[in-house]
């Protein structure tokens, strides 16, 4: 039904996709695999219409089209749910369902009552119940994808894209999502979907494309493939295990967090976590680890309870005291709040360093720059140039420029919310290599996570958040997916 | 505390990530001194030294130290208020409030010195205002998270009215007349007046400020991100409110200079200068957005501005025309980016376009990847 052959888009010098090939059929959900940067977005952005190709054939039910637009895409009949939805917080949800094409009563004004009759027959049919008059604000992204989904069938979508929608759901509303995507299918529309995640790219899709560095590699039937094959031909290369955890000799606490409550989002929270350790925070998306996190670091505040960092009680509220402290902070969107995306990679580094080349008030260019210079390397940061703009790199990549940031300032403890967010297989195991070997050096590492396997490949220790509590503490040798899975859900049950 | 390893000399090595994988070939940046000479900044003093030695052939009388004294003297208060106002929207903040602020100074100096108070003491009480109304603003916009853009159109407001209490119609003109000479005074023949000496010093200040301490780093970082510069520790709510303070005290300062200068205080004094530095700024390439623009850039900016005026008004054109051609140099400083952005992309798809039609598997100007 969608075709795309042999297409090409470069950014100035960069070629962010030399061989795009896809090739989407009515009635199947079809995976599309690779390293980041390996250029799926470009592809999804070219099928969006958000970029127009240097080269290639592209095909719609045997046509060729160009695309000039978004809208134009649409109205072909592609829709693409992205990762994170951008819905208007301000109106309802069936304005934003029905945004620019408001169904008119007879005095040519929008009727509401027809919108909200539309909005429920599509949330009917999709099988979710979600109130169609409420604002948009507060829904979780699960819901806002659904929403999305919605606009997409209301908009007659014979091509549904979805950019790695799971990466922020958690095991109920991935399963939620699967059923919707499934009803489509079989419905006839033809899904591409997108994700790091073989699981569910096994689970769910009928044929999958493999793509690296650019170009299109190979698609497989899903019964006749193993994720063995499509992983080295995702790298060109075997990669060894996928979370290396190597033996740390365990130390002093370093952090000790004592009766952290915060009115409505957690309460009683206590943990420490030693020198050469990794505590990983599991749990659902929404029961409060990340809050926890950010109140520890002083980003957010608490009502009561006491952080310590080797003995000496934390000042609440103040990041600045943190990192003097020795706290350094990962946190889980790189684009808003880890790095600064139109500084230059080199400015990135050393921003928690920027008292630290400092010269009678003045910050000595050279040494900063030489310190940028040391720390990317080690951490192979991909980069034409120090001085590109962070934007320019792909996920993984910018990824280590957060880590290298914190490192720089050789902390005691890192934080790490989400450390393999959007990154591909290759640099995910890069990435848990680092925070193995930080934990080697002597680093405290408390590290939040929705994906098991990290949590029990990684974790020394696994603590599980359920609703703002922590209910289980659960040791290496005991933490198993079934006993993590019981604590984060557990007796009250989910919460859609 | 981990001060006592500069993080370049770490004597343990980082981990190092699996290496069997080649780093794509570098894409081909401009170098540092490319980067540069070819900057937004530098572009704009590329046009003012154009434009300079362009009138200075072209229209008589202009190659003179009359002419440096004048249009020194002319642009002397949009030099002063464009400094704190670089560092203010390059945080993305804006701050409309200036030339109401140099109003009510020159009220305030007016009265109080029709009132017999001494002189300097006169000058000390101006400064303390300039600062408590730059603290007013920085209250509203850094600790009650205010919007600048709303709260500044309201101190404009605010500002030029108590100017008007203060002094109401009247007009205060008898200052003593040793230091209204002093602010008209040139430095020997040059025609460069003696108060660019401190001028040049507050240029230095934002200047060093802004490009060489943790503080002007902080301040782009929050241009671009606040979310992402509280992370890295930095007090984005105090910087703000200091950058507000200067403001207003830098503001205090073109009002008492505007005051001296013309030996008149009134309460419409330098109104409507705010429009004038903020387009000054832009036009030096300052970001509206934040995060990008530098204190030499802005510098030739307001001399491009002031200087493009001065030429005109020799050629006797209008006060009307040159409004217009402010405004139109404005529109076109913020377009002109865009413009040179679309030609770039332009440029490029076509030669992308041709390499891929001679259809080489490798043209893409990337190497492959050397694992298969």
């Amino acid at each position: 039904m969608l075709s795309l052959t042999g297409a090409a888009k470069t950014f100035g010098p960069v070629v962010a996709l030399a061989d795009g090939t896809v090739e989407i059929r009515a009635g199947e959900i079809h995976a599309l695999v690779g390293e980041n940067g390996a250029g799926k977005s470009t592809l999804v952005k070219i099928l969006a219409g958000l970029y127009h190709p240097d080269s290639g054939d592209f095909r719609l039910s045997g046509e060729p089209v160009h695309f000039r637009s978004v809208a134009e895409s649409k109205a072909a009949g592609i829709s693409v749910i992205y990762q994170e939805p951008t819905l208007f917080p301000d109106l309802t949800v069936a304005e934003n369902i029905f945004i620019g094409r408001q169904p008119k009563g007879r005095s040519r004004l929008i009727s509401r009552a027809e919108m909200r009759r539309q909005a429920s027959e599509l949330f009917g049919r999709l099988g979710v119940p979600i109130d169609p008059s409420r604002a948009a604000e507060g829904l979780s992204i699960a819901d806002q994808q659904i929403i999305e989904i919605a606009k997409a069938i209301s908009l007659d979508a014979r091509v549904l894209v979805m950019d790695e929608p799971t990466a922020a759901l958690s095991g109920v509303e991935v399963e939620r999502l699967f059923a919707v995507a499934r009803a489509l299918r079989d419905k006839g529309t033809g899904i591409l979907f997108i994700s790091h995640r073989f699981d569910e790219v096994f689970d769910l899709c009928d044929r999958i494309t493999v793509m690296r560095d650019g170009r299109y590699i190979a698609t497989h039937r899903t019964a006749e493939v193993t994720v063995e094959k499509i992983v080295r031909e995702m790298v060109g290369r075997d990669i060894g295990t996928l979370f290396p955890k190597a033996e740390a000799d365990i130390g002093h606490t370093v952090l000790k967090v004592d009766g952290l409550s915060r009115s409505g989002v957690f309460r009683d929270i206590s943990f420490d976590v030693r020198a050469g350790e990794i505590v990983a925070l599991a749990g659902l998306v929404g029961a409060g680890r990340t809050e926890v996190a950010r109140a520890v670091f002083g980003i957010d505040p608490y009502d009561s309870g006491q952080v310590s960092v080797e003995g000496k009680p934390l000042k609440a509220r103040n990041p600045q005291a943190a990192i003097a402290a020795g706290l350094g902070f990962v946190p889980e969107d790189r684009r808003k709040q880890g790095l600064v995306m139109n500084l230059s990679v080199a400015r990135n580094v050393t921003l928690t360093l920027r008292n630290k080349f400092v010269t009678a008030g003045l910050i000595n260019g050279g040494k900063e720059r030489a310190a940028a210079k040391e720390w990317s390397k080690r951490l192979q940061v991909k980069a034409g140039s120090q001085e590109h703009a962070v934007s320019t790199l792909s996920g993984g990549n910018q990824q280590k420029v957060v880590l290298a940031k914190w490192l720089a300032t050789d902390p005691k403890l890192l934080i790490i919310d989400e450390p393999t967010r959007g990154i591909d297989v290759g640099t995910k195991s890069e990435v848990h290599r680092l925070i193995s070997d930080l934990a080697g050096r002597g680093i405290a590492i408390l590290m939040i996570s929705s994906e098991l396997p990290e949590v029990l490949g990684m974790a020394d220790r696994v603590l599980v958040m359920r609703e703002g509590r922590i209910t289980a503490q659960l040791d290496r040798a005991d933490a198993d997916p079934e006993s993590v899975m019981h604590a984060a859900t557990s007796s009250t049950g989910v919460t859609e | 505390m981990s001060e006592t390893t500069t993080p370049s000399s770490t004597p343990t090595a980082v981990p190092v990530a699996d290496s069997t994988k080649p780093l794509a070939t570098e894409p081909k940046g401009k170098t540092g001194a490319a980067r540069i000479l070819t900057s937004r900044d530098a572009i704009t003093i590329y046009v003012l030294l154009a434009f300079l030695m362009y009138a200075a052939i072209a229209i008589p009388r202009f190659a003179s130290p009359v002419t440096t004294g004048f249009l020194l003297l002319d642009v002397i208060p949009v030099l002063l208020i464009a400094m704190p106002m670089t560092l203010i929207i390059v945080t993305g903040e804006i701050d409309l409030s200036v030339a109401s602020i140099a109003g009510l100074t020159s009220a305030l100096m007016g009265v109080l010195w029709a009132a017999g108070l001494d002189i300097w003491l006169v000058l000390a009480l101006c400064l303390l205002a300039g600062i408590g109304a730059g603290m007013f603003n920085g209250f509203l916009i850094a600790v009650l998270g205010l919007p600048s853009l709303a709260v500044t159109i309201g101190t404009l407001a605010l500002f030029r009215g108590l100017a008007l209490v203060v002094i109401g119609d009247n007009a205060v003109a008898n200052f003593p007349k040793p230091l209204t000479a002093f602010f008209t005074s040139k430095l020997g023949a040059t025609g460069i007046p003696t108060v660019m000496i401190g001028v040049v010093l507050i240029m230095v200040f934002f200047g060093v400020l802004l490009h060489f301490t943790p503080f002007g780093r902080g301040l782009y970082a929050m241009g671009y991100s606040k979310e992402a510069a509280n992370f890295v520790g930095i007090d984005v709510a105090r910087s703000k409110f200091w950058l507000y303070v200067a403001s207003g005290a830098v503001s205090a300062l073109a009002g008492i200079y505007w005051t001296l200068r013309y030996t008149s205080a009134r309460s419409d004094n330098a109104s409507g200068l705010e429009l004038a530095v903020i387009a000054a700024v832009l036009l030096g390439g300052v970001s509206i957005f934040g995060g990008k623009g530098t204190i030499p850039g802005v510098v030739a900016g307001v001399l491009l501005i002031g200087s493009l005026n001065y030429a005109l008004r020799l050629g006797r054109v209008s006060d009307v025309v040159l409004i217009t051609v402010t405004g139109l140099l404005l529109i076109f400083s913020v377009v002109a980016p865009s413009i040179g952005a679309a030609v770039r992309e332009w440029r490029h798809a076509r030669r992308v376009r041709q390499s891929f039609s001679r259809s080489t598997p490798a043209g893409s100007g990337r190497a492959p990847d050397g694992v298969q």
